[in-house]
């Protein structure tokens, strides 16, 4: 009996020990893609992997929704299995980010530009939908703004959209969106708002003088309960949004196109967001997304070519593909052909691409 | 009789209805309370119901398809190259056509070969690999409908949902209906499929997978350590300060937030062991950190209970300790120990915190085989489907609540059961 009790209690700490080491082992090597990165580029990203497992056979990447920045940490932190083969990301590259990447070894970057995404202010159904102006976003939703013509600013006061602009409805601003951690809500933040804020001049010419008051003022939305930080999840804005039809609520472009029975995109400058007014740029509030992917890997890790390849074929991101179904907005065709080609020739990107 | 003692009973008597309501009250506030509890159940399960049971039906289109092998490309059905390179989608779209009639224009065209699920192709293509003879026959088959289809053909009792869906094809699928070619089916695929980003090829067979091999490792490893750890500190440790301290830490440990765990995991398990991201193996490693507690505590009291009378008589007739302990009092603890255990796997199989640091939360097609193959669970995979933009998704989160939930009452029925059953009052 003593025996056997000792046995087992060895066999199970031998036992611990083993599959630890085990499982290391086969950290060595692995034969499927792994994919992290931006929840906004997840559902692109997720289409074409599964598309290229089941078309290909080979073994389906894995694809984690880590954020872009929690991403770009995971990618960046080495080269070796261990560590993700590419990254999505609503936004391009930070230079910071790019240095990490050098630091840590990762040395060769292919940058992919798969599409663009656009975010919509949107309204419930039952309500008319919301002709606004980039200025009368940033008059509702900015923490702070100029008191009247004075080059000054004060507290926002505006409580209802009349008073910020008389030609809209006299409701309540009662505006949902997502948090700071949010990548849509960086890209909100730098697309319309700064956009309202840069047609007051005064507040534009700061910009030259100090960059940093001047995002202070641009970036800042109001925290007194006219902006409701709703959550990462968009459907659940929706669900808000039809069952308060004064509400507006901030969202990618898929979740509206998804929802269109429930909800309605405002008219922003006088262009409503459809997918032809998001290709061509009219539409003020979009921003391109990316893949990256690591140089080292391709060879090392099965299929990240071909991966490649799938993701930047015109049956995938093309005007006519299966991403557009799924609310990509494509790019032009010159520009598709040059990333494509970039892909193909597996072109590393250098410090001067970035911004 | 003094005077106190005769007025008693009027004093009683006078404050008796004042109690009787008092008591009244008391019962009232104990019979809201539940009925409060309960409502909030009902509502739940109510919600979950009405906006899952869509989930476990699927609508199918029937049609005829010809496997033509000049459309097809392939020479040789038994060549597995020549399969994967066939063109299973144009026979999809030819079996449309000839039911439905030539369209001109792309959109029309698009339309039209938007009727079926883009996965039909790729169930074909399986069909011939079982089957290679298939090559030039025809053969009726029902095929799953798109999933705008399929919300808009399930939803037509009531508000019907047509944003995603255009005139024309409302006028096909009304024809084919008339026809008997379209039909809500028992959606198989649901239960044996991993997750897709089409929502009427998702499945929760992949989370089912992983989350049984999860809790097969929580298993393996947390019971034995825990019921170790249990018998050594009731049975054999000494009570002194270091004894003291180890059971302030394991209390401590039991409320520490899940996600405290995760941290761990990743700094521990996949910075310094290198184990994979997202295998079952890793995240049973974190769970049993994360049960280990719950089912040393639940095991400790099982021991406890077992009385002093029954360790004295083995002791008495010459059993040694440690043949007290196994021959004795672990047999009579054993049913309370389980029961801990399985409401320790029911926690681990609810919990999605933990496993967001160490990569499981990801999407996932093939399900998977083995513990170092990379694994989703149960309630990520409701996380997933909770945030996707696609409509359809809406009904199959809830019906992958609805699943979870059967596990979930399954597990502790069991628990509950098995106290009934085996517990022994002395």
């Amino acid at each position: 009996m003593k025996a056997l009790l000792r046995n087992g209690i060895c066999s199970l700490g031998v036992g611990a020990v083993l599959s630890l080491a085990g499982a290391q082992a086969l950290a060595q090597s692995r034969d499927y893609i792994s994919i992290v990165g931006s929840s906004t580029v997840y559902p692109f990203v997720t289409v074409v992997a599964e598309r290229f497992g089941r078309s290909t056979g080979a073994t389906t990447p894995k694809v984690e929704s880590t954020g872009t920045g929690g991403g770009m940490k995971l990618f960046c932190a080495g080269v070796g299995t261990a560590h993700p083969d590419l990254t999505g990301a609503s936004r391009q590259i930070k230079k910071s980010e790019f240095e990490q990447c050098q630091t840590n070894g990762v040395q060769d970057v292919l940058e992919v530009q798969i599409g663009f995404d656009g975010i919509v202010l949107a309204n419930s159904v039952k309500t008319k939908a919301l002709e606004l102006t980039t200025k009368d976003i940033f008059l509702a939703l900015a923490k702070e703004v100029p008191d009247g013509d004075a080059e000054k600013l004060i507290a926002n006061p505006y409580t209802t959209w009349k008073q910020v602009n008389p030609a809209l409805p006299d409701t309540r601003i009662e505006v949902l969106g997502p948090p700071p951690t949010s990548g849509t809500r960086d890209a909100f933040a730098e697309l319309a708002m700064e956009a309202g804020c840069k047609s007051f001049g005064w507040i534009k010419a700061i910009k030259d003088a100090d960059k940093e008051r001047f995002q202070a003022i641009c970036h800042a939305l109001r925290e007194d309960g006219h902006f409701i930080e709703a959550g990462e999840n968009d459907n659940l804005i929706v669900q808000k949004l039809d069952t308060n039809p004064k509400a507006v609520g901030i969202f990618g472009f898929s979740f509206l196109e998804q929802n269109s029975d429930k909800v309605q995109g405002s008219v922003i400058n006088g262009v409503a967001p459809t997918f032809d007014t998001i290709a061509d740029k009219s539409y003020p509030v979009s921003r391109p997304l990316f893949v990256y992917a690591k140089k080292a890997h391709v060879g090392v890790v099965p299929n990240i070519k071909g991966f490649l390849a799938e993701l930047t074929s015109d049956r995938a991101w093309g005007t006519e593909g299966y991403l557009t179904d799924k609310g990509l907005i494509p790019m032009p065709e010159n520009q598709r052909q040059a990333v494509a080609s970039r892909v193909k020739n597996l072109t590393p990107m250098t410090a001067s691409d970035l911004k | 009789m003094t005077e106190l003692a005769k007025n008693t009973p009027e004093t009683i008597r006078a404050s008796l209805a004042r109690r009787h309501r008092a008591e009244t009250r008391f019962r009232c506030y104990g019979i809201a309370a539940i009925s409060f509890g309960m409502l909030a159940v009902v509502v739940l399960l109510a919600d979950i119901t009405i906006k899952g049971h869509g989930a476990f039906r699927q609508t199918y289109v029937q049609l005829e398809v010809h496997y033509d092998p000049e459309l097809l490309d392939i020479d040789d059905a038994r060549d597995p190259a020549a399969l994967l390179r066939g063109n299973f989608q144009a026979v999809v779209r030819a079996a449309l056509r000839d039911r439905l009639g030539q369209v001109s224009g792309r959109v029309e065209h698009r339309a039209q070969n938007a009727l079926v699920s883009n996965g039909a192709a790729y169930d074909l293509r399986e069909r011939m690999r079982e089957n290679p003879d298939l090559l030039g026959a025809r053969e009726t088959l029902w095929l799953a409908a798109d999933d705008d289809i399929d919300t808009w053909f399930k939803s037509r009792g009531g508000e019907a949902f047509t944003g995603r869906i255009s005139d024309r094809q409302m006028e096909w699928m009304r024809a084919l209906e008339a026809d008997g070619d379209v039909a809500l089916r028992f959606n198989a695929d649901f239960f044996t499929r991993g997750d897709s980003r089409e929502p009427e090829q998702a499945g929760i067979g992949g989370a089912i997978m992983g989350s049984l091999l999860t809790l097969v490792v929580t298993l393996a490893l947390s019971f034995p350590i825990g019921v170790a750890a249990a018998i050594y500190l009731e049975e054999f440790a000494p009570q002194n300060r270091w004894t003291d301290f180890i059971e302030v830490n394991i209390n401590n440990l039991a409320a520490v937030p899940s996600i405290i765990f995760g941290l761990l995991g990743l700094a521990v398990f996949i910075n310094f062991f290198e184990v994979p991201r997202s295998a079952p193996v890793l995240g049973g490693l974190v769970l049993t950190l994360m049960t280990l507690p719950t089912i040393i505590i639940s095991s400790r009291a099982a021991i406890k209970a077992v009385p002093p009378s029954i360790r004295e008589a083995a002791l008495g007739v010459g059993a040694s300790k440690m043949q007290t302990v196994l021959g004795h009092v672990l047999p009579l603890a054993m049913p309370g120990m389980l029961t801990g255990a399985i409401i320790g796997m029911a926690q681990a199989l609810g919990e999605t915190a933990p496993l967001l640091m160490i990569g499981m939360v990801a999407f996932i097609v093939d399900v998977p085989t083995g513990f170092t193959e990379p694994a989703t669970v149960l309630p990520v995979q409701i996380f997933l489907w909770a945030d996707s933009p696609e409509r359809a998704f809406v009904e199959k989160t809830s019906g992958a609540i609805m699943v979870l939930l059967t596990f979930l009452i399954f597990m502790n029925a069991l628990a509950v059961l098995l106290r009934k059953r085996l517990e022994r009052r002395w």
